[in-house]
């Protein structure tokens, strides 16, 4: 376990040197400069362009760039952006309320997800069963931004229950429904593949035994049956963080939320990419942990699997 | 000139257009109530500042808006887009329009509680045309004596070489006389001089900004006007207070003004129809149709016109355009009115003349190229020679400017015959970046918002050999000739006289296309019971009232 631990560690490394190459020379391809359509329809003065090109080595090859870039960051300075702020300060405030956002959409979707599953995988076909498939069949077909503006409008303008757009300090109560409508289709997804695989377990061998042996039905489906199936489940869910985090831009923007989504966005835009390139790597190592931890989980869920 | 690039259909920005709102909704829940006002605060949207807030520094309205409410200068503009007011200055004195004697008032402070002298102008503006500074506003100063010392460019173009250091740190036209009194002499007569100084360009700096340097200082920076800063959350929110000591003009009847960062235009309409957002300054374009935005706020919107304009203009460098008449004939094909109409829902008005007419010292009616004349056009094109190839249409696809080039194209194609297209680019900063660069290969799309409320800003800049914004290249010595005796006529009156001639021989040229004049369609909060807009359509802060 530790041998594989370890392992699994150190494969980070190139990895991470991967993905921010990758990045540093997307983002350096980008075309136009970037300080030309600052000014306006005026047009920026060439003195203006001339120094901000080598205050940020623009000037240098991309190469040269790339390693200035990564001395620093292993230095634990992110760069600044183009108007002088911390790119430090700015992951700082805007990961927290991204992963905040990010675990309230996880927790939804896994919490009434898994319930809808598991209540439909043990009566198929009953009316709670295709009452579930067709909302879900619903939910996975309706783009986010669609969920998002409807649910906005009615709950946020046209009821006024809750504020159209999330205060700046992100109360978990304000993030309830961007959470749902951020998680809504991976909602989908989770209550089908868990009804799936609790309708294939309900039929193993070992499940029969369990009821021959007369244990209670509740203790049969909570620690038997539930899980061996939630193998798939987690593995959904694990890797789910991160494409919420990833994913989160548009809900973000519906909401106002200040996340990584509207600022990696406005980042690729003005090509700023000191600023993309931190905002991703941090990405990059949270899908990875998160990784591990679904690789890990496997373990301790399923008693056959061991790891060396 | 400041262009939003978030509406940015959209030097959509407001103007002289002042509005009470009636606020006499029934009174059932009608919380705080004029008691409050006086410690009252209200939450207003915007954009992330690009720069570091430093006026001369500062061309995009995310930071443009707070700089204005920051400072006051020597001059301002009032919100009915009438001629200018002295501010700051107790008087502005010349003979010859050449040296100008300013007297400031005395014991007016800086929110740091230093004393704004004038030293502070001086030193400010010093800062702002030394080119190694790489003020983006660097060319507001070029009117001043020893400009040229200060400020070197690089000699050819992009390329490898670099601007030489320039000769001098300090404009030889500035000189303190005393702590209130400084004096400006100009490389020429130029009568539209003291009109300029309300442009934020011209603000004082405090000692501070010298000793923390422009970046630090833009950060956190210090100012002079009614509102003081407070903070500055990345992509959240920049915070603002009354500034107690401020005894210029109405002091704020208000306390504290948040400005909410939105991405997302929708997100703050949405915030402002359920009264969770006090001031919106565009509302979104998607509200716009069917006039959905005057229904969802009923008396809380407000409609209003700006000084900006909606221009195509043509490359005067590619062989293809340089035949005037070819220019006339295409901008006859357009039907104005129709792209105002179908387009803009009526929100914005065809364009008739040269300058918007908002400007003082601007004529109405002085664009004969911008009526609406199939057959003339048809005349014009054959004597022109018609026109071989495709014509390109160039926009800037990141803002919404796709439908309206796009109906401007068709009618070409229909009225004329030509293969006209309009074609997206992707980013406003490669679209600027070909501009620029002269390499456009057909006309394109651009945009004109004054910077100071005057005719001459709208000649000079573009249209004059060597303007600033002139990026067509156009030249007529006859238009440079008239400009130029304009700019330097002894009066406005005069000066105005000698523009209106001008702007006649370009009517001739036909040198852009005036397609549309700017509206804007902002909307407030219950809460606000009484808002003016100022002559660019910003929210005048010392006005509003709970």
């Amino acid at each position: 376990m530790g041998r594989y631990l370890v392992r699994r560690l150190l494969q980070l490394v190139p990895v991470f040197i991967g993905t921010t190459l990758m990045i540093y020379l997307l983002v350096w391809k980008v075309p136009g400069d970037p300080f030309a359509g600052k000014c306006g329809d005026r047009g920026c003065p060439d003195n203006y362009r001339a120094m901000m090109t080598e205050k940020f080595q623009l000037d240098q090859p991309w190469f040269v760039q790339y390693a200035t870039y990564m001395k620093n960051l292993l230095q634990g300075d992110f760069g600044t952006t183009w108007s002088g702020r911390d790119v430090g300060e700015i992951i700082s405030t805007a990961y927290p309320n991204t992963l905040k956002l990010a675990l309230v959409a996880l927790i939804i979707e896994g919490v009434i997800g898994l319930t809808a599953g598991v209540l439909t995988g043990l009566r198929r076909n009953g009316f709670l069963d295709n009452l579930v498939l067709v909302s879900t069949l619903f939910l996975i077909a309706l783009p986010v931004f669609v969920v998002g503006f409807v649910l906005q409008w009615f709950f946020g303008v046209k009821l006024g229950i809750v504020k159209p757009t999330v205060s700046n300090e992100m109360r978990i109560s304000e993030l309830l429904l961007p959470g749902f409508v951020l998680g809504s289709a991976s909602m989908a997804y989770i209550a089908r593949v868990s009804r799936t695989s609790i309708a294939e377990n309900r039929r193993a061998d070992y499940v029969r035994t369990a009821i021959a042996k007369g244990l209670p039905m509740r203790r049969v489906v909570g620690i038997h049956l539930l899980r061996n199936s939630l193998i798939p489940v987690v593995t959904l869910l694990g890797t789910d963080l991160g494409a919420l985090m990833g994913g989160a831009i548009i809900t973000e923007g519906i909401f106002g939320i200040n996340g990584i989504g509207r600022t990696v966005l406005r980042a690729i835009v003005t090509k700023e990419s000191a600023t993309v390139v931190s905002i991703v790597v941090v990405l990059v190592l949270v899908y990875l942990v998160m990784n591990l931890l679904v690789d890990l989980l496997y373990a301790a869920l399923d008693p056959r699997i061991r790891y060396e | 000139m400041r262009v939003s690039k978030r509406a940015s259909g959209a030097i959509a920005m407001g103007a002289a257009f002042a509005l009470i709102a009636s606020g006499c909704s029934s009174g059932n829940d009608d919380e705080g109530g004029s008691a409050s006002s006086s410690d009252g605060a209200i939450v207003v949207d915007g954009t992330e500042p690009e720069n570091p807030l430093v006026p001369a520094n500062t061309t995009e309205t995310g930071g443009g808006k707070i700089i204005d409410w920051l400072w006051t200068g020597l001059v301002e503009y009032p919100n009915n887009g009438g001629a200018p007011q002295n501010a700051l200055a107790e008087s502005i004195e010349t003979s010859d329009s050449k040296v100008y004697k300013i007297k400031i008032k005395q014991n007016t402070k800086f929110h740091d509680g230093t004393v704004v002298k004038a030293k502070n102008f001086v030193d400010a503006w010093n800062w702002g045309a030394y080119s190694p500074n790489g003020a983006q506003n660097a060319s507001f100063f070029a009117d001043i004596a020893g400009f040229a010392d200060v400020n070197t460019s690089d000699p050819d173009g992009d390329g490898p070489k670099k601007a030489p250091e320039p000769k001098a740190k300090e404009m030889s036209g500035l000189k303190v006389v005393d702590d209130w009194n400084f004096e400006v002499t100009l490389a020429a007569p130029t009568a539209v001089f003291p009109t300029k100084l309300g442009y934020s360009t011209f603000m004082p700096l405090p000692d501070a900004f010298f000793s923390q340097g422009a970046e630090a200082f833009g950060k956190k920076p210090i100012g002079n006007g009614p509102v003081s800063f407070v903070s500055w959350e990345n992509n959240v929110a920049i915070k603002l207070t009354r500034f107690d000591d401020y005894n210029l003009r109405d002091k704020m009847k208000i306390k504290d003004v948040t400005v909410k960062i939105y991405q997302d235009d929708t997100a703050a309409y949405n915030d402002l129809v359920s009264n969770n957002l006090d001031f919106q300054q565009q509302v979104p374009v998607s509200s716009l149709a069917g006039d959905k935005w005057k229904a969802d706020l009923a008396d809380r919107a407000i409609p209003s016109t700006t000084p900006s304009t909606g221009i195509i203009a043509f490359p005067i460098y590619d062989k293809r355009f340089q035949n005037a008449k070819l220019r006339k004939a295409i901008s006859l094909s357009i039907n104005r009115q129709e792209i105002t109409d179908k387009i803009f829902f009526g929100n914005r008005k065809p364009a008739d003349s040269w300058a918007n007419p908002l400007t003082p010292g601007a004529k109405p009616g002085n664009c004969t190229a911008c009526a609406f004349d199939v057959a003339q056009a048809k005349t014009l094109l054959t004597e022109a020679g018609g026109f071989t190839g495709q014509m390109k249409m160039y926009y800037n696809a990141d803002a919404s400017h796709k439908d309206w080039m796009e109906a401007v194209a068709q009618q070409i194609k229909t009225n004329l015959g030509i293969d006209a297209v309009a074609v997206g680019v992707p980013t406003f900063a490669v679209f600027r970046q070909n501009i620029n660069a002269h390499k456009m290969d057909g006309a394109y799309r651009a945009g004109w918002q004054q910077d100071y409320p005057d005719v001459e800003n709208w000649v000079n800049p573009l249209y004059v050999t060597g303007g600033s914004s002139n990026d067509g290249l156009y030249s007529n010595p006859e238009v440079d000739a008239l400009a130029k005796q304009a700019s330097s006529a002894p009066s406005l009156e005069a000066s105005h006289e000698l523009f209106a001639k001008a702007v006649e021989k370009i009517d001739q040229d036909v040198p852009s296309m005036p397609i549309y004049f700017g509206g804007q369609q902002s909307g407030h909060s219950e809460k606000i019971k009484k808002m003016e807009l100022t002559n660019v359509g910003e929210l005048d802060i010392t006005s509003v009232e709970l």
